[in-house]
């Protein structure tokens, strides 16, 4: 008997893993390997695989090389200007934030010790004493004000500015509390803490060149557009400090030579990998795929102000003809989870599982055209390859919609001013959405009837009160309650149609370990330094 | 003027004319700069980029005063020799030119030397034997190498030397090279490569000039005088072809400097086309502008170069 089944792929190895990561036991995993069809015996040393994956003892030391897939002279180490995954993991790595998501999606404290608030309105926020600085200076209640306050000089180009804006006052209480005043009640104040834009640096610093953080690692050296090496922080707060002695982290932009380089041993780590090198990833015993989803997705958005859209029979045909699993296994190629029609992904905690993705029923579809009389007529869809995977997915629609005599011309247009002209703008046209940590901020920014990107039109009133009271609601149970309900609206009333949560792909060699998953994108929320080690 | 002294008229002539085109370079730069869609305040900002935001970035950089004034401003900071600060990171532009720069031109430095003589040889010695075997091969060759991009090139010989064989490594920065080996094995990969591109061009340009002086009648006198086949090339035909030989090896090897952006990329080289790629991306004039004077000096300099040697070589001129 063979060791491991046909047909199984790093892909498989990574998907069990991740079940085991999040609380899956050893029953459940193989009920789940024998209904697709593994035997028993062979199940057994998969499962052993992928625990010793997950349950592996860190060792210390060593050097990482990590390679993402862009930098260039806009590299910054001001966490207010980061914009690229690289700032990200330069961020991490020299600074801390107030706040962090863990694997779970679920708020931990870092530089704060407690974060509260009685009305959601007014916050205090305790700091942990005898934090340090890098260059030796102790962390106080000032370099907080300071650090937070920046978003909101226009001088300093903050990319958090219109999230920032929101707190109305900052100010010292005593040497370690910190009180913030919002605009308006706001639970999710210490979600937003966790983005990469509000880690606290030295009150007064001005002089990016070098980082002075209280981070796991130390700047040792930084060229924008050329690389970044970090030291380990002997002096760092967290009992177990980094694992790694350095790390180096790069850029190689061609994505293939960025998994020739991994494989060629030259780096440890290549960040976002194109589903279609995965293959050559699978056939290698020294590297592995790690897989997570943030909640990235691409659309198809029928407003609901124009025709055919005005029609809601028009849309609930359109989320009937979309073939889910179609989408998932032969465009994304497998690397996507299947969405139900709203934008707070499974990797978020308050994602509601009990809202079933809508099946692929040609039939129902057909139903709701012919009843907005709309059988037979051509309809434009408009795609690109800047929302990607567009264009496959428009095919897929397409395909489905000649079975039933409806006649649907994919639009292709460039990327190039696609965002300015198609999106938001079409009748019926693609969108890519970014991952956000809150279902607020996807909310307010993709549903609320004056959300900037309000790509079907989609307006209630009922909907903009329940977003605004959800938001002040320190009670967890209650507010779980309200955005399961409004994702619900959402996925039923919206003109989005929401196929697939796309998965990032990180390729790391087996000698990596501790790298897990995490809701604020790739590479461990991109904090992975602080966290991996390398087996000898 | 004496006759004596017009090579050398004519050598400063050459330099006038590389100085004026330097300057309107510049001029056809910056024109073309301001032409690209958004400025640097609103690609720094990206998403975020509302409008009060960009109007309170563009004045803390400075970005309110007319483009043209802050032009101008550079250019005469040039003249000094300062080529001004990054509106990007705020960076000399020197110190973000200086390493990158130094990059590029050891790995041009290191292509010429492998190339120049290979090409020289192959070239002389197809056109010296032309129409044999050896002259076929060697035309086939080199077509066959122009019409291979060189990102081809590049990748597959890192996916068998570097990912099959494992004998060099996959990136030539980022490696260790601490030992004479080390660094023969970081740049072997980039110089092949390189060197596969240039020297096709010079090769067929070399045999195509050495063809057309063999073909004159004083090569024919030579022939008829009793010259071996080496002696009427190499004594009486080349001498008469350096002149578009050095022009042919001049625009190949310009090209070494800001067009080997697809090799720098593949082999993670940090050289100075890459910097210029994320300068225009950025909007960062004094660096896009900084970047474009050092392709078109290189560029110039070399041209000149082969001028001058043409005008150098050429007896009626020296004369």
């Amino acid at each position: 008997m063979t060791k491991t089944p046909t047909n199984w792929t790093g892909r498989d190895d990574a998907a069990v893993e991740n079940m085991i990561r999040r609380g899956a036991s050893r029953r459940d995993l193989l009920r789940m390997l024998m209904a697709s069809g593994v035997t028993a015996a062979v199940g057994g040393s998969v499962l052993m695989k992928a625990s010793a994956a997950v349950a592996q003892t860190p060792k210390s030391g060593g050097t990482l090389k990590a390679a993402g897939w862009s930098s260039s002279t806009a590299d910054t180490l001001d966490p207010a200007k980061a914009t690229l995954s690289t700032d990200y993991v330069r961020c991490c790595a020299y600074y801390n934030r107030l706040t962090f998501l863990n694997s779970e999606g679920a708020v931990e404290m870092e530089l704060a010790e407690s974060i509260s608030s009685d009305d959601a309105q007014t916050w205090e926020v305790k700091l942990r004493s005898g934090v340090e600085f890098h260059d030796g200076k102790t962390l106080n209640a000032e370099d907080v004000v300071y650090s937070l306050k920046r978003h909101l000089d226009p001088a300093v180009g903050s990319k958090a500015n219109s999230i920032a804006k929101q707190m109305a006052e900052i100010s010292k209480l005593d040497d370690l509390t910190v009180k913030i005043v919002l605009e308006e009640p706001n639970a999710d104040l210490p979600t937003i803490l966790a983005l990469h834009h509000f880690m606290i640096i030295a009150a007064g610093t001005t002089d990016f060149s070098n980082a002075n953080g209280t981070g796991a690692f130390v700047s040792d050296s930084f060229e924008p557009g050329v690389r970044s090496v970090g030291v380990r922080n002997e002096n760092y707060f967290k009992p177990q400090g980094a694992y790694l002695d350095a790390f180096e982290f790069f850029a190689i932009p061609d994505n293939n030579a960025r998994v020739n380089a991994l494989l060629s041993g030259d780096i440890e780590l290549a960040a976002a990998v194109n589903p279609r090198s995965l293959r050559m990833i699978e056939g290698q015993d020294s590297v592995r795929a790690s897989i997570s989803t943030s909640g990235n997705y691409t659309n198809l958005n029928m407003r609901l102000d124009m025709p055919p859209g005005n029609q809601m029979d028009f849309v609930d045909g359109m989320k009937s003809l979309i073939h889910r699993e179609q989408i998932q296994k032969s465009v994304m190629r497998g690397l996507a989870e299947i969405a139900n029609d709203q934008p707070v992904s499974p990797a978020n905690r308050y994602h509601n599982p009990n809202l079933a993705p809508r099946a692929y029923d040609p039939e129902k579809a057909k139903f709701h055209f012919e009843k907005a009389g709309l059988l037979g007529t051509e309809i434009p869809l408009v795609a690109s390859e800047a929302a990607g995977s567009s264009i496959d997915m428009a095919t897929v629609v397409q395909q489905a919609g000649s079975k039933i005599g409806m006649n649907f011309k994919v639009d292709r247009v460039p990327s190039d001013g696609y965002w300015s002209n198609y999106w938001l703008k079409a009748p019926v046209h693609f969108g890519n959405i970014n991952p956000r940590p809150t279902p607020d901020i996807l909310f307010s920014l993709l549903y609320a009837s004056d959300a900037p990107w309000n790509e079907s039109q989609f307006k209630s009133e009922k909907f903009d009160k329940m977003m605004v009271e959800a938001r002040g609601l320190l009670d967890e149970e209650q507010r779980t309650a309200m955005y399961w309900d409004m994702q619900e609206m959402i996925a039923n009333e919206a003109g989005t149609a929401i196929p697939v949560y796309i998965s990032n792909v990180d390729a790391v060699t087996n000698k990596l370990g501790g790298l897990q998953t995490n809701p604020l994108g790739g590479m461990m929320g991109y904090a992975f330094a602080e966290y991996v080690w390398l087996n000898a | 003027m004496p006759r004596s002294l017009l090579p050398y008229f004519l050598v400063l002539q050459r330099l006038g004319i590389a100085l004026l085109t330097l300057v309107i370079v510049s001029f056809a730069v910056f024109f073309a700069t301001a032409l690209l869609p958004g400025d640097v305040a609103e690609i720094l900002l990206g998403q975020a980029a509302t409008p009060e935001a960009v109007a309170g970035l563009r004045e803390a950089m400075g970005l309110d005063e007319p483009a043209l004034s802050r032009f101008i401003g550079w250019l005469v900071g040039l003249l000094h020799g300062d080529m001004g600060t990054s509106y990007v990171n705020n960076m000399e532009v020197a110190d973000l030119i200086g390493g990158r720069l130094s990059n590029s031109l050891r790995l041009a430095g290191v292509t010429t030397l492998v190339s120049v003589p290979i090409a020289l040889t192959l070239g002389i010695c197809a056109a010296m034997w032309r129409g044999s075997i050896f002259d076929r091969v060697v035309s086939i060759l080199t077509i066959s190498v122009i019409s291979v991009p060189e990102f081809m090139v590049a990748t597959l010989s890192v996916l068998i030397f570097a990912v099959w064989l494992g004998w060099l490594p996959a990136l030539s920065y980022g490696v260790d090279v601490d030992s004479w080996s080390a660094v023969l094995r970081a740049y072997a990969m980039p110089v092949i490569s390189l060197s596969f591109v240039v020297s096709a061009q010079m090769i067929r340009m070399t045999r195509a000039a050495v063809i057309e002086t063999i073909n004159t009648p004083y090569v024919e006198m030579a022939l008829l005088k009793g010259a071996s086949l080496p002696r009427q090339v190499l004594r009486h035909a080349l001498p008469n072809a350096l002149g578009p030989i050095a022009n042919a090896v001049a625009l190949s090897l310009s090209y070494l400097v800001g067009g080997v952006i697809i090799v720098e990329t593949i082999f993670n080289y940090p050289g100075v086309a890459k910097l210029m790629v994320d300068a225009v991306s950025t909007r960062d004039l004094p660096l896009i502008q900084s970047c474009a004077m050092i392709f078109c000096v290189s560029y110039l300099s070399l041209i000149t170069l082969a001028d001058v040697i043409a005008v150098l070589s050429n007896p009626r001129l020296r004369r």
